[in-house]
């Protein structure tokens, strides 16, 4: 059963991914800006550019790019960078395990982090603990990311030495050297994300936590972890794992900001470097992958949800 | 259970204490460095980038090579012969020449890559434009034959603005001049290390072991080019906060361009040195579209030059450090050998903003909209560009300030449509003082119409100017054609100049041999 609805939603992907990429590269052809004026140079002529763009093939018609370009991805091809004369998948390659890092140890730290907090924010509604707590998810969610990436590349790396400023270690080096550069690029994505988390945790909670079976639980005599862990949590987490699943794509957003104050060589500033210079092939091949994760993204989601409530199947 | 044996032990101790030396001593055989943009590509002959020129200068080598004097020397070269009337020239290329594959650098090779480097380059196009025939004598000389004299090749083949006489194998340099490059063999002092190389992050340069350096001492791109690092890694850092920082903390050992705001708090730390390495600086620009009014007439022209404070540029430019600045009514770099300030009488003095007012009005200007393109994404370009707001408010033109990114308008500046139509009528930019020592280098001075450099000036006097500089048999002559060119170029206003400045560089105190030059000089450079 609960095969035939995930092929069913796998299918619904197809269509949306043709959309993305018409629409991505449509984006990009209408776009200002011309890559060809960036190789040439400022002491380029205007022949010069338009040289170069007729080398590119920039000067053929919107259909015939978007076609070759549809070929290619549909044949697994990405094209190759414009500037680097590298194939885009090689790049991507070579930027995947930064980013990937990243966003896997931002997603488990803030849900270590917020689920517990959102919990007891709940249970001690009204206290100050529940103050505090939101106060905490008001202010990760107002400061902006690389505010606190530079606070805390302040203090940790430039007061107290105990870590670097930038760059990124591969995981093959060792775990400890990988976690000492993610350390502050974690702690500054995550901070938002574990707003997010918690405030919508709490809410479910509350919401949870009014209902007759759990006074029925609490008479029962049961101790307020088990009331808060076992039965409400459970009943609370469809809107929990569906912020979680939204908060993907602010991950994406954040990974951007992120990868350029900690200097990761991520696909957040593949992507970002690509759009300055107009790399046409490398935007396409990022944004087309982007999409790719968003949509397996939510159709995990989706999946969960129908294991976490069966009615959600029918 | 195993135990631990004297001999075993005392090895140990032995490698743990020697530990933190051997780390030393590793780490001095690196040089990490922060450039002042990503390194997109390598081709310093298709394109004009700057970082790309820089990079390019590591692993490729030019036949002359121009010292701290702008004097180009031999440097691929043994020497050369030049006949009387300077209509043939053969170069010898010295003995041992190898490039990064192994194979030798012969002359077929030096043919390839100055066919290509000919079709791109001012100068190049100049000789290409003389030639009768350039052609491989032997395996290690070549010879150009003009149907004219020309008495610069020296300086065009040694140059260091790009795009560079660069020497590539002859399988590259049969690569289309408007194509880039995709394979890196060159004979330079470092090999570019393809299988590194993560664009937009770093780029990873390694000592060529078969590199035989000039025994003279190495000055910008002549003399000897002795490497003293195994490798030199490029770290693109695009935020200059955490540029600054990673400089402090030691994790990077020079910085190309620190931002100006940050300059006081690098100087604070002792273990940073900031100092001017670019004495020959840069000159603001403010480019006007003279194929559409108002700016088709001269007098609209001039009026932005009598309203023009270089004063109020240079203080928005360099965030108020007078020592990076000066004014200059002049196109040439101040403190070279063609300075002058013929002609620039209309850039001193008190600005006559009722003046310019009356300018405007009889050029015909009646409160169109003049559209200012302004990369907001660079901070010499955003600054320049809320200058020039304030200064077209003060005399009363109608600004349309678009806010756009470099890509942009480095597109967008290329289009000849109508201001309202796409087109444009300013934008900013700034020039390497190194590409403004002298007509040759200097394509925003062009001033042949179509042809011409952005915003396609029209000025036969610039043009004979130039021509007269080309032609010049000696320096005095030189400078007569220099000081035409300035008064001609004011009198048509070519381009606004915006006045000089200088940059800083950092680096960390350990570091030692950094030159003066116009260019990250990378040999010489030491650490530790």
């Amino acid at each position: 059963m609960i095969w035939r609805y995930a092929g069913r939603r796998i299918l619904a992907t197809i269509p949306v991914m043709g959309f993305v990429a018409l629409f991505v590269f449509s984006l990009l052809y209408f776009a200002p800006g011309d890559p060809a004026a960036i190789i040439a140079g400022d002491q380029a002529s205007a022949e010069d550019i338009v040289r170069i763009r007729a080398s590119l093939g920039l000067d053929r018609p919107f259909i015939v790019r978007f076609g070759e370009w549809l070929w290619q991805v549909l044949h697994g091809d990405l094209g190759t960078s414009i500037f680097a004369n590298l194939p885009v998948a090689h790049m991507i390659g070579q930027r995947v395990e930064p980013t990937l890092s990243l966003m896997v140890l931002t997603l488990l730290f803030a849900v270590a982090v917020a689920v517990p907090l959102g919990v007891l924010a709940a249970a001690r509604a009204g206290s100050w603990i529940d103050r505090v707590i939101m106060l905490f998810a008001v202010l990760g969610f107002s400061v902006p990311v690389f505010v606190v990436g530079y606070l805390l590349a302040w203090v940790f790396a430039l007061q107290l030495d105990w870590l670097p400023v930038q760059g990124y270690v591969p995981l093959a080096r060792g775990v400890l050297p990988w976690l000492r550069n993610l350390v502050m690029p974690v702690i500054a994505l995550g901070a938002i994300y574990i707003a997010l988390i918690a405030r919508i945790t709490r809410a479910a909670m509350l919401e949870v936590l009014g209902q007759d079976y759990i006074r029925t639980a609490r008479a029962k005599g049961l101790g307020s972890l088990p009331v808060l862990f076992l039965h409400a949590l459970k009943n609370a987490s469809v809107p929990i794992v569906t912020v979680v699943g939204i908060g993907v794509a602010l991950l994406i957003g954040g990974a951007v900001v992120t990868e350029t104050v900690f200097a990761i060589p991520g696909i957040g500033r593949l992507v970002v470097d690509a759009i300055l210079r107009r790399d046409y092939p490398v935007i396409q091949g990022v944004t087309l992958l982007f999409s790719v994760v968003y949509v397996l993204v939510n159709l995990a989601v989706d999946l969960l949800y129908s294991v976490l409530d069966p009615r959600i199947r029918q | 259970m195993p135990v631990l044996g004297r001999r075993a032990a005392l090895t140990l101790a032995a490698g743990a204490l020697a530990a933190p030396a051997v780390a030393r001593a590793d780490a001095a055989r690196v040089l990490r460095f922060v450039p002042q943009a990503n390194l997109s590509s390598l081709d310093a002959v298709a394109g004009t980038q700057y970082v790309v020129r820089n990079a390019a200068a590591m692993v490729w080598e030019t036949l002359y090579g121009v010292d701290a004097s702008f004097t180009p020397r031999p440097q691929m070269c043994e020497g050369h012969e030049a006949s009387a009337d300077f209509r043939t020239w053969t170069f010898r290329l010295r003995p041992g020449l190898r490039w990064h594959d192994g194979e030798r650098v012969t002359s077929r090779d030096v043919v390839a890559s100055l066919q290509r480097w000919m079709v791109r380059d001012t100068m190049g196009q100049v000789i290409r434009g003389r030639l009768d025939a350039l052609e491989a004598i032997d395996d290690r000389s070549v010879r150009f034959r003009l149907n004219k004299p020309f008495s610069k090749m020296l300086f065009a083949l040694g140059k260091s603005n790009a795009p560079m006489a660069l020497i590539m194998p002859e399988r590259i340099a049969r690569t289309d001049p408007f194509q880039l490059i995709g394979d890196y063999v060159g004979s330079g002092p470092m090999v570019f290390r393809k299988d590194e190389w993560v664009p937009g992050a770093r780029a990873v340069f390694a000592r060529f072991a078969g590199y035989q350096p000039r025994q003279e001492p190495g000055e910008w791109l002549a003399g000897g080019k002795r490497m003293n690092f195994e490798r030199i890694e490029w770290q693109i850092l695009p935020d200059p906060a955490t540029a600054g920082a990673a400089l402090q903390n030691g994790e990077v050992d020079w910085w190309e361009t620190p931002i100006p705001d940050l300059v006081p708090l690098l100087r604070r730390n002792r273990d940073v040195v900031v100092d001017i390495a670019d004495p020959l600086g840069n000159l603001g620009s403010l480019r006007m579209n003279h194929l559409f009014p108002p700016f088709s007439d001269v007098r609209a022209r001039q009026a932005l030059l009598m309203a023009t404070s270089q004063s109020d540029y240079m203080e928005a430019v360099c965030g108020g450090d007078a020592a990076l600045w000066q004014t200059t009514a002049s196109f040439f770099t101040p403190g070279t050998a063609l300075y002058t300030e013929d002609g620039g009488e209309l850039l001193k003095g008190p600005r006559r903003y009722d003046a310019a007012k009356q300018l405007l009005a009889a050029a015909g200007y009646n409160g169109e909209k003049v559209i200012l393109m302004v990369a907001t994404d660079m901070a010499i370009t955003k600054a320049e560009g809320d200058v020039t707001a304030d200064m077209l408010g003060r005399i009363g033109m109608n600004v349309d300030y678009q806010a756009l990114d470099w890509g942009t308008v480095g597109a967008r500046r290329a289009k000849k449509d109508p201001p309202g139509k796409g087109g444009w009528h300013i934008f900013h930019t700034w020039h390497a003082g190194a590409d403004c020592i002298n007509p040759a280098p200097y394509t925003a001075l062009d001033a042949g119409g179509d042809k011409a450099w952005f915003g396609w000036p029209n000025s036969p006097a610039v043009e004979d100017g130039i021509v007269a500089w080309y032609d010049a048999p000696d320096a005095t002559a030189e400078k007569a054609a220099a000081a035409a060119i300035n008064r001609a170029a004011f009198a048509d206003v070519v381009y606004i100049p915006t006045g000089f400045f200088r940059q800083y560089q950092a680096w960390r105190r350990d570091v030692a041999g950094i030159a003066r030059a116009p260019f990250p000089v990378f040999w010489g450079v030491r650490k530790g």
